[in-house]
């Protein structure tokens, strides 16, 4: 490097400002540049004289990883410079400050962890689309937009399954930052997405808590206890912490990413429907486990070289989607109510990880005040329920990956367009009426629901031996 | 701009036609062949007059070992290659052969070599299958991107500051950014004869702007050529490895 940043520094049409901040591995600069108006910053590496392999790789990392992120979960690239003159990377400024400087602010009030939490899930979703895995998640590496997007920066550990990993032949000691590793990354496993929902699940334990899950280990050694060592859980820290948040925050830590969330998606399922999450022992849990069951656990684990690791993001986030399946209960829909069961069924087959969220509409009047009971006196709402975990009964799905939704709309296609939005659904699975006089007058749900939702819709319907629909 | 490197067609038209068609749909500003549009397939006029074709508009093309072996009868190709190079001279034209003995075995573009084998000693055709017989490459000369065929499989090598080889896996399709902070070595796999396992005829993109390579992999009509191959009488062995990529 040939250049080193300073103040009033102009290269490639930039020019740096203040320094905002100094890190270990590089400085952050305020630039400007005459034909941007975007507010910017400037990260440059800090390379030690000589040879500083580590660094320079994290570098050519981030080079080669963030210019092919977009969206808002992101900051957008602005320019680049080679280490022949001075290396660099400007994106446009994020305003405010870090979450670090939030989560000192810990224990939050629940309702603010839940919609933190997602909104970091939701970031993290959003790279995981993209075949990035971050590795080192941090709150240091969260920024809030003032929109309340989170933005992750710095990945420089990150790795992009469709890229080769530069990092992998850098390093013979894990990387990443000690509380927040995942026990895969300790055994230097870098091809796992379940290893930032670890990382998530940390932070929202440290958020719920005030606490770290593992403190704030120095040394490998102390890092590796967590493959057997299970932390103190949250609500005998904090005991007004809800079971259920406590299930989510143990579930993303546990110690084989078989056993935690498959997506992040999945994970801002739950902190969406917390109602629908099936408590287990970890939810309930008021203590940690017994000497016994860490020494199991430690023989077990100790010699242990990697876990089973999914062939790429991709192939993993295709494994665990969120299916909807939207079901007419009425008697005359039976038919296609079963068909659809069949289909659930044999789609389960190819994507054991998947999670099926069975959808009812009620379709309310357009104006006046809905009845919401029926001529019978009986609560509409909860009668549907009924309806729709009957209908679902044998769809074998262990854990708490099947949940039941009513909705109330005066436009059944448009209710179910917008919760697979807000859901994050990958398919959705509907039926067609056949030909009816009411779909002639009312138009086609299925019809707009595959012309307008944003994912994959399967039809199904029924072969009908009655006279041709009319066009 | 961007740059097609097409190399090792080995006269099999249909691989060729099918690149030609993927990568007319993309933006390609020049062709670069790297050698060895003959030996193995059975079309090798043909493929000759188009690679000369596009030379006549600006593209670059480069000799490898079977170009060279139709004008020179020695035994360094192996007997099959050798028996069909002595049944592609007699199908040549006097036009064809001058056009083959006149490619040169190098060709330097401002950062970037261009040769068919190992950039070291490009007369001794070596071949660039690991990080060390990547090296000599990047010691013999100044060029920040090398790209050579020869292999009949995609690689990618990269030399950092201090020298370090490494061979980094990349998937087809996926543009991996030819960061400035390194030199690289691409080894572009075959048109007509892919012998990594899949029959897919390779080339790749090389995008001068956003420094970025590609590695591309098209599907044609194999099972067309291992005819015309039997037809001709070419050995057996030759037909079958198209039908299985080795």
């Amino acid at each position: 490097m040939s250049v080193q940043p300073h103040p009033g520094l102009e290269i490639n049409g930039f020019t740096l400002g203040e320094q905002l901040h100094k890190g270990g591995f590089a400085t952050i600069w305020d630039v400007t540049h005459a034909l941007y108006r975007t507010p910017m910053v400037m990260k440059v590496p800090t390379i030690l004289d000589g040879y500083d392999g580590p660094t320079i790789v994290g570098f050519e990392v981030e080079q080669m990883i963030m210019p092919r992120l977009t969206g808002i979960h992101v900051p957008r690239v602005m320019g680049q410079g080679d280490f022949a003159v001075m290396p660099y990377i400007v994106t446009e400024r994020i305003p405010g400050n870090s979450m670090f400087q939030y989560f000192k602010r810990a224990p939050r009030p629940v309702a603010e962890v839940i919609e933190l939490a997602a909104r970091m899930a939701e970031a993290v979703h959003d790279i995981h689309r993209q075949h990035v895995i971050h590795l080192d998640l941090k709150p240091d590496n969260f920024l809030q937009r003032p929109t309340g997007e989170m933005v992750l920066i710095d990945y420089g550990l990150s790795r992009h399954d469709q890229l080769p990993d530069l990092l992998a032949e850098e390093f013979t000691i894990p990387m990443g930052t000690f509380p927040y590793i995942a026990p895969e990354q300790y055994l230097r496993q870098r091809g796992d997405l379940r290893s930032d929902l670890y990382a998530l699940g940390a932070m929202i334990y440290e958020l719920a808590t005030g606490k770290m899950p593992f403190g704030q280990p120095e040394k490998l050694s102390q890092v590796k206890q967590r493959l057997w060592r299970d932390p103190v859980p949250p609500r005998a820290i904090r005991p007004d912490i809800p079971e259920w948040l406590q299930e989510i925050i143990l579930r993303a830590l546990e110690v084989d990413p078989a056993n935690r969330y498959q997506s992040a998606a999945q994970m801002i399922f739950d902190l969406a429907h917390p109602m629908q999450i099936r408590l287990t022992a970890r939810g309930h849990k008021t203590q940690r486990d017994s000497a016994l069951t860490v020494f199991n656990r430690w023989r077990k684990m100790r010699n242990l070289k990697a876990f089973a690791a999914p062939p790429s993001v991709a192939a993993q986030i295709e494994r665990a989607p969120i299916l909807l399946v939207a079901v007419d209960l009425s008697p005359e829909a039976e038919p296609l109510a079963q068909a659809i069961y069949l289909q659930i069924k044999r789609m389960l087959v190819n994507r054991p990880d998947a999670r099926v969220a069975c959808v009812n509409v009620i379709k309310t009047a357009r104006l006046g005040i809905d009845p919401t009971t029926d001529d019978a006196g009986t609560n509409l709402h909860v009668a549907r329920l009924v309806g729709l975990k009957t209908w679902a009964e044998g769809i074998d799905l262990t854990d708490d990956r099947l949940t039941y939704t009513i909705l109330e709309n005066t436009d059944p296609a448009s209710a179910i367009i917008d919760h697979a939005e807000v859901t994050r659904v990958d398919h959705i699975l509907m039926g067609a009426r056949g030909h009816s006089s009411t779909r002639r007058f009312l138009g086609s749900v299925s019809a707009k629901v595959v012309a307008e939702a944003a994912c994959s819709v399967t039809v199904i319907r029924l072969r009908d031996s009655g006279e041709p629909e009319a066009t | 701009m961007r740059l097609a490197l097409l190399t090792d067609i080995h006269a099999n038209r249909e691989a060729f036609e099918a690149v030609l068609a993927d990568l007319s749909q993309r933006q390609i500003n020049r062709l670069v062949f790297l050698g060895d549009i003959v030996g193995y397939g059975p079309d090798p006029g043909w493929c000759i007059d188009q690679v000369e074709s596009f030379v006549a508009k600006g593209a670059v093309c480069l000799r490898g070992n079977h170009d060279r072996a139709v004008g020179v009868a020695d035994n360094i190709l192996n007997p099959n290659a050798r028996r069909v190079i002595d049944w592609t001279v007699n199908r040549l034209n006097a036009r064809q052969k001058l056009f083959l003995s006149e490619l040169p075995m190098t060709v330097r573009d401002g950062d970037t070599l261009f040769v068919h084998a190992s950039a070291n000693d490009p007369a001794d055709w070596l071949y660039v299958t690991s990080e060390s017989t990547a090296r000599p490459s990047f010691l013999v000369c100044d060029a920040r991107l090398i790209f050579c065929g020869h292999v009949h499989r995609n690689a990618l090598y990269s030399c950092d500051r201090v020298g370090r080889i490494s061979h980094l896996k990349v998937a087809a399709g996926q543009p991996m950014p030819l960061l400035q902070s390194r030199r690289w070595l691409g080894v572009i796999g075959s048109v007509g004869q892919p012998r990594d396992g899949s029959t897919l005829a390779s080339y790749a993109i090389l995008d001068r702007t956003r420094n970025e390579l590609t590695f591309r992999r098209v599907g044609y009509d194999a099972t067309t050529t291992a005819r015309k191959s039997r037809e001709a009488g070419l050995p057996e062995a030759l037909a079958q490895r198209l039908m299985k990529g080795i």
